[in-house]
């Protein structure tokens, strides 16, 4: 008791300390501010633009016009395109093309790149905030930044995200690019990598590959503030082209609210019927003979499969 | 009246403390053993961090394997600790004493292990400190971080307090038998306690705290560890359900672990007088509750799918029911659950080697059953195209079998450094025991 006069107790020794700690925190805060702000500047945080007119991006693909390239005999020329431009390692196809049953008898064919979704789940579950809308409404992924844990593979309703299993195996002009997460390339070993509509391309006045590489200008890329859209053949109005072509979403009852637009159809516009068998072949890769850069096997011993 | 509690403290004592003096080659046979498989599981970490994830079985459509089932069973088998103690203490059911020990060990052991599994899953594990640096507490992988971290640290603090007096106890009487670095750590570990009615008092109320404290946490824990699935829009795992699905089914296994650590140390050290068939049979009722409720909830959850058969659903329900995945689903549900819920029932032949095997059963079932909910849920297609396939490969499961080496490791280790029961707490028992059966004699004499 007489030892508790001279000396603090061990409450005041408590309370005093939660107390300078709290104090702490709030002065330092707007050293995290500044803190914040250097790392920014030192290109470790996403890059947000200057001043230029905002663009909200989006991307119409026209069904009646998609043949999945099968009338020309070769494999889809967007995802060809895709393959050539980003140095896509194999196996991952940004823009996949599917060959879908319809309900009513035959297929059509569905380009499908990632769909940018203003309700994104992938950007909601990410628990660093690797992936992210830029201010475009892109959904761009910051490979410096992600931990790999594949937690946006698992949310994204649409699989449009691929994974760098291993080391791509990549040509070696690969290794000149620029990185940015405009422009992923080469792609990261362990993270996660998707379309993220040429945002390198739009940055320079110029169409996405896939829309360029199209032999049947069937898709659009389109700007939903300047409600323009175009094919590099022919320059729509947005909102009256999507109407009047009776445009939907995929999978609009899950509420992503996708940044893509189908325009119902099965290639009819160039003459494919249902009762059409002819090839839909896969795309091929010019690299990366197994895609990456180790198979090990079911077993410790030898490399199969 | 007075000496037979004295005799039986000190053969407590006894039998207690043995084990961390005396050592049986058998014992360090079965360590190197361990130790061996835990190092195998390393190497196989080595040639993973080496190459990549592409050294696993997993591919771009099953994004998840092995790894994120040990998570969730590990994670789940922790719960253990919290029913026995924490539940069973608020309650104030005597019989737990002899167990909960062991109980809370299996809870601070699997936490660590469960928690390791989702970092040996990342692709990326040199940039785990983004998750402290960039965290976003929207992602239910943050609410992973900090529910877990509370609960280890929750765990440890429980594990501790109700180990003072036990330590106290050591630093006293092993004298010459531990060496002189153990006395050193008993004595810091006991922090001066001498058993007056002021610690006990104050050592009471903190584990009174604890206890209570712990069981929100617990079940936090498992909700939202199920909630990494159920925040997906996944055939499956967009379940409303899934919070208590998996809270249900951590208690569910993490009983079964208990009977199947106790039966082991009470073969092991002699415990037979103090972990009795009573505790085995009282044990059973609640796993056999649990197993119940968890079947209610399995029903409940398959039901409400596979009525209304939307299209991914159904899908999902014919791969495990009828599909590939059908001999993995039938025997968690017969093997998990059927056959355990009959040998728990109908109550023939030995008690403990009954429960004890239908407790095996029942965690060998609900470690298929975690694959089960996660792997076909990720192998549906929710593009027009193929199901996927999965096929772990030699990598993944060392490193599996490595988890579970190093689960028996921890305790191997523990066994011999401090007591498996809970000394002061089971002698107390015994008195209160003794007390009340002299005062009912004591009533009926008169």
């Amino acid at each position: 008791m007489q030892r508790q006069n001279k000396k603090l107790t061990r409450r005041q020794f408590v309370t005093g300390s939660v107390g300078a700690m709290g104090l702490l925190a709030i002065l330092s805060s707007p050293f995290i501010a500044v803190l914040n702000r250097a790392r920014a500047a030192t290109g470790t945080a996403p890059i947000t633009e200057g001043k230029k007119p905002t663009r909200a991006w989006c991307m119409v693909i026209d069904l009646k016009k998609c043949e999945g390239c099968v009338t020309i005999g070769v494999p889809p020329q967007c995802t060809q395109a895709c393959i050539a431009g980003h140095f896509v390692p194999q196996g991952q196809q940004w823009i996949q093309v599917y060959e879908v049953e319809s309900p009513g008898g035959g297929t059509f064919f569905m380009p499908t790149p990632c769909y940018q979704c203003d309700n994104a789940p992938c950007v909601n579950v990410c628990p660093v905030a690797a992936t992210y809308h830029n201010k475009e409404g892109i959904v761009l992924i910051d490979h410096r930044r992600c931990i790999g844990c594949r937690l946006c593979m698992a949310a994204c309703p649409y699989q449009r995200r691929f994974f760098n299993w291993g080391t791509p195996k990549l040509p070696p002009e690969a290794a000149f690019a620029e990185y940015s997460p405009f422009y992923p390339v080469p792609a990261v070993k362990g993270t996660v990598i998707k379309c993220m509509f040429c945002a390198h391309m739009l940055e320079a006045g110029k169409l996405p590959l896939c829309v360029t590489g199209c032999p049947m200008k069937a898709l659009y890329m389109g700007d939903l503030n300047e409600d323009i859209a175009s094919n590099g053949a022919e320059v729509v109005k947005l909102s009256k082209f999507l109407d009047e072509n009776d445009a939907f979403r995929y999978k609009e009852g899950l509420g992503t609210q996708p940044r893509v637009w189908y325009l119902p159809g099965h290639g009819q516009a160039f003459g494919r019927k249902p009762d059409d068998h002819r090839e839909f072949k896969t795309p091929t890769w010019t690299w990366g003979d197994s895609g990456f850069n180790h198979h090990p096997g079911i077993w410790p011993w030898g490399e199969d499969f | 009246m007075r000496t037979g509690i004295e005799n039986y403290r000190q053969r407590l004592e006894q039998t207690a403390l043995n084990p961390l003096a005396q050592t049986t080659p058998g014992y360090y046979t079965f360590v190197l053993f361990l130790a061996a498989v835990v190092a195998w599981g390393l190497y196989a970490y080595v040639i993973q961090l080496r190459y990549g994830l592409i050294a696993t079985g997993m591919r771009d459509v099953v994004i998840w394997g092995l790894y994120l089932v040990n998570f969730v069973f590990f994670i789940g088998i922790s719960h253990a600790g919290t029913l026995i103690s924490a539940i069973l203490r608020v309650t104030q059911a005597g019989w737990r004493t002899p167990v909960t020990r062991m109980a809370e060990l299996i809870t601070v052991v699997a936490i660590s292990i469960g928690a390791l599994m989702p970092l040996i899953d990342m692709g990326r594990p040199e940039r785990v400190a983004n998750l402290l640096l960039f965290g976003r507490f929207q992602s239910p992988l943050l609410w992973d971080i900090i529910s877990i971290t509370s609960y280890l640290t929750g765990s440890l603090i429980y594990l501790y307090l109700p180990m003072i007096p036990d330590l106290a106890l050591m630093r006293d009487r092993l004298g010459d038998r531990a060496s002189a670095i153990k006395r050193t750590i008993y004595t810091v570990m006991a922090v001066g306690w001498r058993n007056t009615p002021e610690q006990r008092h104050r050592l009471e109320k903190a584990i009174g705290i604890m206890a209570v404290t712990i069981i929100p946490i617990a079940i936090s824990v498992h909700t939202v560890v199920s909630y990494v699935f159920s925040m997906t829009l996944r055939p499956g795992w967009d379940s409303t359900v899934f919070g208590i699905y998996f809270v249900i089914g951590a208690i569910f296994s993490g009983i079964a672990s208990i009977l199947i650590v106790m039966a082991i140390f009470r073969r092991l050290f002699h415990l037979e007088e103090y972990i009795t068939e009573k505790h085995f049979r009282y044990l059973s009722y609640l796993l056999l509750s649990t197993l119940f409720l968890y079947l209610y909830l399995t029903l409940g959850e398959y039901i409400t799918i596979g009525y209304k058969l939307e299209e991914e659903e159904k899908h999902l329900l014919e791969l495990l029911m009828l599909g590939k995945s059908a001999p993995t689903f039938w025997f968690f549900v017969v093997g998990g659950t059927v056959v355990p819920a009959i040998l728990l029932l109908i109550r023939r032949g030995p008690t403990i080697p009954r429960i004890v095997t239908a407790a095996v059963l029942i965690n060998v079932g609900m470690w298929i059953k975690r694959f089960v909910i996660l792997v076909p849920s990720l192998q549906v297609p929710l593009m027009p195209f193929e199901f996927g396939a999965y096929a772990p490969t030699w990598v993944e499961w060392s490193i599996t079998a490595g988890a579970f080496a190093a689960f028996m490791l921890i305790f191997a280790l523990f066994a011999k450094f401090l007591p498996v029961l809970s000394i002061w707490e089971v002698a107390e028992q015994a008195e209160t025991e003794t007390a009340s059966s002299r005062v009912t004699e004591e009533l009926r004499a008169s």
